[in-house]
């Protein structure tokens, strides 16, 4: 018996999995994409003239290494989320790269070229300040690194600590910055705000205080902001109200020299507080004695400090941004300018709007939408000595209209072989891009770095060809009605041509092909080339970052299509993307909303959009004064089949976009059947309203959570696009269990306030979102979130942590109605009066989850399975099979031919159910569904620091014949039979003749 | 020791949690008596209702909902007929399609302080006229209460809850609500069920154990493979010979 079960066990799985990729499908269907975060320091690896390394610490607590030829991924290190991670520091010094994470935590070494760690040390805990490179005698041996109370000298090469000393008075004074002129003393500096900086130096081989001087500044604050540390060790600083710079000798002085800038025929902006840059090519030596000094955004000035005297070397106005780099015993100075400033706007007509003028005849004829005229920068190398431009120098950033302003430049100087000085240049702009750029302006790379933090994303259906769409033009609704008998014939004809002109081409491209070796067929796409393939398996995935730069990525090669960069994102906007319009709707153009709500002041706007270029729609959307509670998509449309969006303001007053006249009429005849829900988590309410036909609406029902005990988490309906193929189940002895298909359910999750590990607990409530009616109500005792769900067709899976077993666990409720359907045609909410029977079962989960999908396909008849982001990167692909609360405890004769696995409380993780096999998808954070025109075929795409896209089969390629099918075998045997009936034909015919003759 | 540690744990697990869903379905006995002694812990809330022709609420008390608190809460209602201005009133609110609303005040079950048994605001639910007045007055009003015995919700619907526009002749069928009413708590979700399964398979392990077949030595199972294989590599042994002499020849 228990071999039986075992071998049905096994049987079972074979059949159901065979998920695994051949190696030879590796990167077919899939890619992936790595990215890194928006950059916080970046150097380039300079010991080696010819090293193509540029090394970066980002915002993503990642550090990593670029090829700086590609812009690919050397190596990357991810770090942990939050502020455990995050990257205080980052130095540069030969083959070694020091960093500091987690406020100060741990100080790390690295090796540039390979991505080794060198060594790692755990620092005192103390908030981090500052940290430099000490060198002595030319050659760097220490690094420093300042915290709140305590400076710490380490070794470079092993980081063992030297030596530790607490700071003086570290009460009072607030140390910042700490600075080695390589002459064996470090010097940390302190400011106690509005009254003095305290210099307090120490010695480099025993950490002994050498000297502590204290000097007036009573209008300093802040050291690092307004204050560095130029030539030999002058403290030179920058106050706005006296209008005027400070200088400091620290060794010798103890008064600050106040230079006025008016002396120097220099005038600051207004409400600017001047910035100043200075460079310490070789931290054993010190700083060079010319720094620049920032007066306004787009105003700088080469200044340099010789005997106490300040010399104007060069003005720069307009000057965006600067940098100094240093290559050899050269140093120098990037400035860019902006070549023109003037923005315009230009009008769009058919002629200029490249020959995309096909999809949107209807579309482009009168509208002028502003547009930035592509707006270059200049770039320019100054020797820093003199401040003299170097010849051949120039270099031009275009800037790309859709994304932002340049932000950071960072410049890699090389000699030439000529002695003179080349550069890159990496240009970070407020989209997070880098761009990587050569002389004399070619852009060698660029990363959108925006992409490592997807918010939100969709999925929409590419158009037609041309020639399809002509077609549809043709046998178009209008058309039909308008022309004669004889132009339509006509009209036949051409568009006929126009197939046969398409197919014709379509042959001399694969036979030009099939000539060139296989490596030489580039199939790039662009935009002008998309067109939806026969089985719709290639989509265009549209992007929103938390940047508020948007992205059009075409999903069978990961290619960027658009990019658009929304500026004014509020710092906490939180974003919902809704397809109003599909590509189904020739000739009007596809149309995508984005919703971009603060999430403080709860204003909204629209921002209406083509997903398929990505430019913004010529319709202008309402201005919305009032804060939004509430969006929703109505499956009504308008006369132009944009679907209607409600939006619910604060005083519970509802509008439509769009709100033609058209759109109004149908929304006063369906008000009494349009409900919508509110959920306030602060007041633990969940209240339903009804629409009327005034727009107004009504309350009309209310469930109050007491948030003393608990606290709403998620509420979670199911999505609108699912389609259920089955409406019951077939039992073992041939009756039906019908599925509980409410499509207004929606599952609300709770997680008790008290969070000791006996007493808290998640609920599970389940609630009709038109009634307001409690489904069902259920409590998962010791147990805490985060709680992952997925709702769909009848069932609700999550995963929870319990505390008592301290393991997670996912749980599955079904619903049924019964063995008799109560209404089987329609199904109200309003006319539901039996609850459903409601199925509950439990398993262990081996390892904790990211984030939790289900897949979906056209028509629902594909098996379901779960997508799981695990942490540690992979994509497991569960089949739901495993989470269904009728698995028999007893494995009985019903159950088996139901094909029900008998229960077993640990759920299984097998390696071929990774569906990324070796692709990991860093800290992923979510995973897209979304439907192909193939049934078997669900389309994946998983993202946080990565993307990932690939394809699932939950129920193999059943309706797909194999690569490998052999279509020479099955038509000879086709051909041999036909030609053995041609024959025997005869034969009996001719032996029916000899009988016959007889 | 250690080994078995984890095997009672679970069973007492399942103990527990055989207990508390005994405990739930003491719960769930969902029909209470009309006639209920008030005397302990009793207590009584009004249940409003609600039905306008022009569906702006005006909550007029229904009856008395008389809650009984404590472990194993219940209730029992007790509530006026309908009048007969009610009666028209809620055949004309039934013919243009409006709402028959009730609400109770949320209350916590748990305590026997009256002051804190009442709390902010209200709980509402809502039905169709239309069918109150097809079903005659028959309703299912459930409480739902959290685990803390918070009331969170109400919900009521008719029985039939169809609106077929069947007109109610008899102005009797108006007068008398037919109510069920109920308190639901919320379930236990069950946990992963690791006891029985370990029993099962502690089970077949025995049942393996029994089996004489399974106890038989390697060499008393596979014999004959061993023979076979002995004598198979015997007859290949003694036809070598030529074939390497064979090839000392060539």
């Amino acid at each position: 018996m228990a071999k039986l079960i075992l071998l049905c066990i096994k049987f079972v799985l074979l059949c159901s999995i065979a998920d695994a990729v051949f190696e030879d499908q590796v990167g077919k269907f899939d890619w992936r994409q790595q990215y890194v975060g928006k950059v916080r320091f970046a150097h380039f690896d300079m010991h080696v003239q010819s090293s193509k390394k540029v090394i970066l610490a980002t915002e993503k607590n990642v550090f990593a290494s670029l090829n700086s030829r590609t812009g690919d991924l050397y190596w990357r290190h991810v770090d942990k989320t939050g502020p455990e991670g995050n990257i205080d520091a980052l130095l540069l010094h030969g083959q070694d790269a020091v960093l500091v994470a987690g406020n100060g935590r741990v100080l790390r070494s690295w090796e540039v070229n390979i991505g080794g760690l060198n060594w790692e040390i755990v620092l005192d805990s103390g908030s981090f300040q500052s940290a430099c490179f000490v060198g002595q005698q030319d050659s760097v041996k220490y690094v420093a690194v300042l915290k709140k109370t305590a400076i710490s000298l380490h070794y470079l090469s092993n980081g063992h600590q030297k030596w530790l000393e607490n700071l003086p008075e570290s009460e009072t004074v607030q140390y910042q910055a700490v600075y080695s002129g390589g002459n064996g003393e470090v010097y940390t500096l302190g400011v106690v705000p509005h009254s003095h900086i305290a210099v307090v130096v120490y010695s480099v081989e025993d950490g002994e205080i050498t000297k502590q001087i204290s000097v007036e500044a009573p209008w300093l604050s802040n050291i690092p902001t307004s204050c560095a540390v130029v030539g030999q060790g002058m403290l030179t600083c920058v106050d706005p109200a006296t209008v005027s710079l400070y200088t400091l000798d620290l060794e010798e002085q103890s008064q600050m020299t106040q230079i006025p800038l008016q002396s120097l025929g220099l005038e600051v902006s207004p409400g600017f507080q001047p910035v100043l840059v200075s460079t310490q090519p070789n931290p054993a030596r010190p700083p060079l004695s010319e720094f620049f000094l920032q007066l306004g955004p787009d105003h700088h000035l080469l200044l340099q400090l010789n005997n106490g005297q300040i010399v104007t070397l060069r003005d720069f106005k307009p000057a965006l941004l600067v940098s100094f780099a240093t290559t050899g015993e050269k140093t120098v100075a990037a400035v860019m300018a902006p070549k023109n400033k003037t923005v315009s706007y230009c009008e769009i007509t058919d002629s200029n709007f490249f020959h995309w003028g096909l999809f949107f005849k209807g579309f482009s004829k009168d509208h002028t939408l502003p547009c930035f005229l592509p707006q270059a920068c200049s770039l320019n190398l100054f020797s820093a000595e003199s401040g003299r431009r170097l010849l051949d120098t120039t270099l031009i950033f275009n800037m790309d209209p859709n994304g932002g302003k340049p932000e950071k430049l960072y410049v890699q100087a090389f000699l030439k072989k000529d002695d003179s000085v080349g550069y890159r240049v990496m240009v970070q702009t407020e989209d997070h891009t880098l761009t990587f750029i050569q002389q004399p302006g070619r852009v060698m790379w660029t990363r959108e770095e925006a992409l490592s933090d997807v918010v939100t994303m969709e999925m929409v259906d590419l158009p037609l060809t041309g020639t399809q769409a002509e077609l549809e033009g043709e046998f178009g609704k209008k058309a039909a009605i308008q022309d004669g008998l004889l132009s339509m014939v006509l009209k036949r004809l051409s568009s006929q041509l126009i197939l046969l002109q398409a197919w014709m081409a379509h042959l001399w491209k694969l036979f030009y092909d099939a000539r060139k070796p296989r490596s030489q067929v580039k199939n790039d796409v662009t935009i002008e080339n998309l067109s939806r393939d026969e089985f719709n398996l290639q989509k265009m995935m549209v992007m929103v970052t938390a940047s508020g730069k948007l992205f059009g990525i075409d999903s069978k090669t990961g290619t960027i299509l658009w990019r658009h960069y929304l500026d004014n994102i509020p710092s906490n906007a939180a974003f919902k993307l809704m397809v109003q319009r599909t590509t189904a709707h020739f000739p009007h153009p596809p149309q995508c909303t984005l919703l971009i709500k603060d999430k403080d002041t709860g204003l909204a706007t629209l921002h209406v959009f083509n997903p398929i270029f990505g430019r913004k729609s010529h319709i202008t959307p309402p201005a919305l004064p009032q804060p939004i509670l509430q969006s929703l998509m109505l499956p009504l449309i308008d006369q132009d089949y944009a679907k209607v969006l409600l939006l619910v303001d604060d005083q519970y007053k509802v509008s439509a976009f769009p709100s033609t006249k058209n759109v109004l009429q149908q929304l006063q005849e369906m008000a009494g059947s349009i409900f919508f829900y509110l959920v306030d988590s602060n007041q633990g309410r969940l209240s339903g309203y009804r629409l009327r036909t005034d727009l107004s609406t009504e309350l009309i029902w209310e469930v109050i959570i007491p948030t003393e005990v608990q606290r709403i988490v998620t509420v979670k309906g199911k999505r609108p696009n699912e389609h259920v193929h089955s409406q019951g189940r077939v039992m073992g002895d041939r009756s039906v269990l019908y599925k509980y298909l409410n499509p207004n359910l929606l599952a609300v999750v709770t997680e008790s306030t008290d969070l000791h590990q006996e007493r808290s607990f998640v609920g599970i409530l389940l609630i009709d979102g038109v009634t307001g009616r409690i489904i069902h109500e259920a409590v998962q005792r010791k147990a805490r979130g985060p709680v992952h769900l997925v709702h769909s067709e009848n069932w609700v899976v999550y995963e929870y942590w319990s505390t008592k077993s301290r393991r997670n666990e996912f749980s599955v409720l079904e619903l049924y109605e019964g063995m008799e359907l109560y209404n089987s045609t329609v199904f109200s909410s309003l006319d539901r009066p039996h609850p459903p029977q409601v199925l509950q079962q439990s398993y262990i989960f081996p390892s904790s989850i990211s984030t939790l999908e289900a897949t979906l396909t056209e028509k629902g008849i594909t098996s379901r399975h779960l997508l799981v982001g695990l942490p540690s990167g992979a994509i497991l692909s569960l089949p739901k099979m495993f989470l269904d609360p009728r698995r028999p405890e007893i494995v009985s004769e019903q159950s088996r031919e139901e094909n029900l696995i008998p229960y077993a409380p640990e759920m299984p993780i097998r390696t071929e159910w990774f569906i990324n096999y070796n692709q990991t998808v860093s800290r992923v954070r979510g995973i897209y569904t979304a439907p192909s025109g193939l049934e078997s075929t669900c389309l994946v795409v998983a993202y946080g620091l990565d993307i990932y896209q690939t394809r699932v089969y939950p129920s193999k390629q059943f309706d797909v014949l194999k690569d490998d099918y052999d279509y020479m075998l099955i038509s000879s045997v086709l051909f041999a039979l036909f030609f053995a009936t041609m024959i025997s034909k005869r034969l009996a015919e001719v032996k029916l003749l000899n009988r016959a003759w007889r | 020791m250690a080994h078995l540690s984890p095997f009672q744990l679970s069973i007492f697990s399942t103990v527990s949690f055989l207990l508390c869903t005994n405990f739930v379905c003491c719960n769930n006995g969902r029909r209470v008596g009309d006639a209920l002694d008030t005397e302990f812990g009793g207590f009584s809330v009004p249940l409003e209702h609600s039905f306008e022709v022009d569906d702006v609420a005006k909550f007029r008390v229904r009856g008395a909902l008389v809650l009984k608190a404590g472990r194993e809460p219940s209730v029992s209602l007790s509530q006026n007929q309908l009048s007969e201005e009610d009666r028209t009133k809620l055949k004309e609110v039934a013919a243009v399609d409006g709402l028959y609303r009730i609400r109770v005040p949320r209350v916590f079950l748990q305590t026997d302080r009256q002051t804190e048994r009442q709390m902010e605001g209200h709980l509402t639910a809502f039905v169709r006229a239309c069918a109150m007045v097809e079903s005659h007055l028959s309703d299912v009003i459930s409480l739902h209460t959290d685990v803390s015995g918070y009331l969170i919700g109400v919900s009521i619907v008719t029985i039939p809850g169809a609106c077929r526009g069947t007109e109610v002749e008899d102005e009797v069928d108006l007068e008398v609500f037919n109510s069920t009413l109920s308190i639901v708590a919320p379930v236990n979700a069950p946990g992963p069920e690791t006891a029985l399964f370990l029993e099962r398979m502690e089970q077949e392990m025995e049942k393996k154990g029994k089996n004489p077949q399974e106890q038989k030595s390697f060499f008393a199972k596979y014999w004959y493979l061993i023979l076979g294989g002995a004598i198979f590599l015997m007859a290949t042994s003694s036809a070598q010979p030529p074939a390497g002499g064979d090839r000392e020849q060539s």
